[in-house]
Formats: structure tokens, sequence, C-alpha cells
């Protein structure tokens, strides 16, 4: 079986989330199958100036390890990444990172919408991009680059977050594929990983 | 919102390189490309609209470049690394000198400068230091030498100011509140320069004891970071020290053999080598 008509093509999963997120993203990360083999790339907003915890937090019951990528930092196959406090996070061309300081965007620094577009730049169809629960509309604009790039994009139920404008914003401004409860998203990475074995 | 190709961002930084000497064929091509656009937006440009404004109207540069520098800053910005500097870096350059220099590189607006000299009066030693701030963009150079900041962003300034635990009261000690300006007594920057100077083809043109090059490097591509660290490197003296920003790393530079590193989280290193 395979629910989601998923192959081993895509090459990088870009998630996004506010208000309301960070238990589904726990959740999703503690039960992400062993060496899950594309990279995750996790935009959330956050406390602007504190710079530590929020790593620590995320990866206590993950699996693996949160890491806040470095500046020009090379993207590594199964290697799952947090934007900064503070700092846009774009994905380059020739797959890295690079950091920047610009004016906030949709008043937030990160913002959702510039990690998710670069990624649909970069990665084009091989792309997943994941709307989580958040209270302001960034990454809908991402969602709709991620869409227009071939990706496939997917968004939280509405009705399980504790915010819905996010999904809810992403769902207006463009094609959504999936519309999913967080224990389905973890299905849905299940079903991806085996695609690699 | 239009789009642009990187085809089209080449012609761009092409035709500055050629026309007025700037080089931003090297500089990191997602942010370069958000600037690029925004400025066509600000302006209502299209691609070849720019084209022929920077060709046709050479006064538009100098407003180029300050909408196409990032020029967002603050003051204390990560207070961990102000106290670092306060209780690590600046005792040890005063072990072995009375009197040094400081070269903030792409100081922007001027607020890590202002830091540094509040800093430095707070440690009474103001007057030993001299300071050299230099960024590409003129604007922001006039605009950093009133030292006037807009009363909007000094909840966030005062709020850096709490947790480096300076030792006045309030950044309020330090300026005067004048139609919704926040500005900074002068005397602060008495023994700092401003000047236009360009990292990417300027010369090298002093040694120092200390270089603050914080959030400027992470607008260059890997290539031009490793050049420029070897300006950074010929500009300090033996035993200097660099200060870069919270999530930069040289550990993939040439040059980075030549340095220790001093301070990992405050990403603070020191020439070692000649
Ligand atoms: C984000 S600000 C950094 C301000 C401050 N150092 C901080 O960390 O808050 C970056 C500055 O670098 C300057 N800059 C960019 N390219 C430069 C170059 N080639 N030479 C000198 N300055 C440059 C920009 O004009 C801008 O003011």
């Amino acid at each position: 079986m395979n629910k989601y008509n998923l192959n081993n093509s895509f090459k990088a999963v870009v998630i996004g989330g506010s208000a309301g997120s960070f238990q589904g993203m726990v959740k999703i990360l503690s039960q992400l199958p062993k060496g899950f083999p594309l990279p995750i790339i996790m935009c959330l907003h956050r406390l602007k100036h504190v710079r530590n915890g929020f790593v620590e937090a995320l990866s206590i019951k993950s699996v693996v390890q949160v890491t806040e990528p470095h500046d020009k930092e090379n993207i590594k196959k199964g290697g799952v990444y947090l934007a900064p406090a503070n700092y846009h996070m774009s994905v380059e061309l020739g797959h890295y990172f690079a950091l920047s300081t610009e004016e906030m965007v949709n008043n937030s620094r990160p913002a959702i919408d510039i990690t998710l577009s670069t990624c649909g730049f970069v990665y084009k169809e091989k792309l997943i991009g994941i709307l989580l629960s958040g209270a302001n509309r960034d990454g809908a604009q991402g969602m709709r680059a991620i869409h227009e790039k071939g990706g496939l994009t997917i968004v939280q139920e509405p009705t399980e977050c504790m915010i819905d404008t996010m999904p809810k914003a992403a769902l207006a401004a463009t094609k959504i594929d999936h519309v999913l409860r967080v224990d389905q998203i973890v299905e849905f990475f299940k079903e991806l990983d085996k695609q690699y074995r | 919102m239009q789009d642009i190709d990187i085809a089209d961002l080449k012609r761009i930084s092409e035709l500055i390189h050629q026309k007025y000497n700037y080089d931003f064929r090297n500089y990191a091509m997602s942010s370069f490309k958000r600037r690029v656009l925004r400025i066509m937006e600000l302006k209502k440009l299209t691609v070849d609209t720019l084209l022929k404004k920077l060709t046709d109207t050479p006064v538009f540069i100098n407003e180029f470049l300050d909408e196409l520098t990032v020029n967002v800053t603050e003051m204390f910005r990560d207070p961990s690394f102000w106290r670092v500097m306060r209780e690590e870096i600046i005792p040890a350059i005063m072990l072995n000198h009375k009197q040094f220099k400081i070269w903030h590189a792409g100081c922007s607006s001027g607020e890590e400068v202002l830091t540094m000299c509040i800093m430095l009066k707070e440690m009474g030693i103001l007057q030993d230091v001299t300071l050299i701030a230099t960024d590409l963009d003129v604007n922001i150079l006039e605009r950093a030498k009133t030292a006037t900041y807009p009363i909007k962003n000094m909840e966030l300034n005062e709020k850096n100011y709490i947790r480096f635990q300076g030792s006045a009261s309030s950044l309020k000690d330090y300026y005067r509140e004048e139609n919704g300006n926040a500005i900074f007594n002068r005397e602060l920057f008495a023994n700092v320069s401003f000047r236009k100077h360009d990292l990417v083809l300027g010369e090298i043109f002093n040694k120092f004891d200390l270089v603050l090059c914080r959030n400027v490097m992470i607008y260059f591509n890997q290539s031009l970071q490793n050049e420029v660290l070897k300006k950074f490197h010929e500009s300090l003296f033996k035993y200097g020290y660099l200060a870069i920003g919270s999530k930069e790393s040289l550990i993939w530079c040439d040059y980075a053999n030549r340095f220790i590193v001093v301070n990992n989280e405050e990403k603070i290193y020191k020439k070692i080598k000649d």
C-alpha cells in the first residue's frame, strides 16, 4: 500500500510553523523513522532574542539531533535543521544554507516564506513543504512558491490546529495536496521513508 | 511580486562593477535576489528600466547601494557577546597595550560602534581606544555619525543593555529624547572616525588589535568570505582578535589555521600566525 502515492524522487522536506506548532513538531520528530534519508529544514517562529533552549527542547524527544546551521553550511542527507533566532534562513542552489538579517517579513525573522520559497526554487518538484499551526499568514506565499515549482504541499488539518490562521491562509493561497493531522503526517513520513529502503 | 532570473541578476552586478566599481558578483545569491526585487518594487522598475536607470543616472547609485545593502542592526546585539568582550577580550588586549585600535567593518547605522563606546566608557578606558568604523554605504555612514535613532528602536536596545548588565541603570543615561529620536551624547564618538571602505575591492589601510565584522560576510559567498578573511588577517596585529556574527563560521577558509578559536559560542578568534 502507498496511500500518499509517494516515490523516492524527493530530496528534501521543509516545515514551517508558528503558534501552536511546537507540540506537533516534537511529535513528528520523536516518531521519525530511524535513519530517515532526507534533510528536514524547519523554520519555526520563536522568541527573537532567546538564542538558546529551543533546539534543546526540540531535540529532547527527537530521534535525531536538531541543529541550527551556520551561514554557508552544507545541507546533509538526514540532517535536521532549524532556522536560528533573529536570522532569515535561505537555501542556495549549491544546497547550502545562507543566513541574513534583512528586515522582518510578515513581522517575522526568521520568516517562513523565505525558507519555503528558497527551498522551492532550489529543490523544485523534489520538495515536500509542510505548514503547521500558526497565528499569522507567514508561509502561505512560500507554499504557493513550492506548488508553482512542482513540489508537494501539505498543511496541518485546521480543526486540529491550536490556531488555524496559517494553514487556512495557505489553503486560500494555493493548491494544497494533502490536509493532514499530525498523526497522519507521522504516518506520511514512515511511508516516505519506506520508498528509500 | 515580480521574479528575476539569475542571468538578469548577473547583468545588474556586471553593470555595477564596470560602471561604478563595486563588486557584488560574489554576494550570496538568495539575499542579493531579494534585495534587487525589493528595489524594483520600491522604485516601480522592471529589470530593463533598472538597468537603464543605473546606466543613465549616476547619482542613483548611492541610493541603490543604500537599498541593496542590509543595514538592520541593533545595540548590544547578542548581549552575551558583549559580556565576553568586557570580561575577557578587552582585558586581554589591555594586558599588553594601554592604548589600542578597533575596526568595525560594516558598521551600518553605527549601533555596534556606539555599543563598543558605551562599554569602553563604562570600563573607564574610552579615551585610550581609537576606533575606525567603515561601511560601503555612504548614506548609512552619514546616519551613523549622528548617533541618532528612532525612539521605537530603544525598547529592544534597552532590553539588550539590561541583559548585558551595563553599569548604568538605563541607556537613557547616554541619550536625550527629541522629536521621537534618541540622540546619543556625541562625546561617545570622540575617538571614532567613520569612513567609506569597501571590503571587497578596498585596500588594507591600517593594523588593529580587534576587528569586528559581524553579520556582514553572511552576504558573501564562500569564495568571497575566503578572500575577505585574508584581508582581516593582514589588518590584524599578531595576537589580535577577530569577531564575526554568532552564526558565521570560518572553518572552511584557507586562512582558518592562522587563527585560534577564543570563544566558539560568541565566534571570537585570535590571529596566531602571520
Ligand atoms: C547587517 S549590517 C551589520 C551591522 C552590524 N555589524 C551588526 O552586526 O549588527 C551589514 C553591513 O555591511 C555593509 N556591507 C555590505 N557589503 C560591504 C562591503 N563590501 N564593504 C563594506 N561594507 C559592506 C552593509 O552596507 C551593511 O551596513
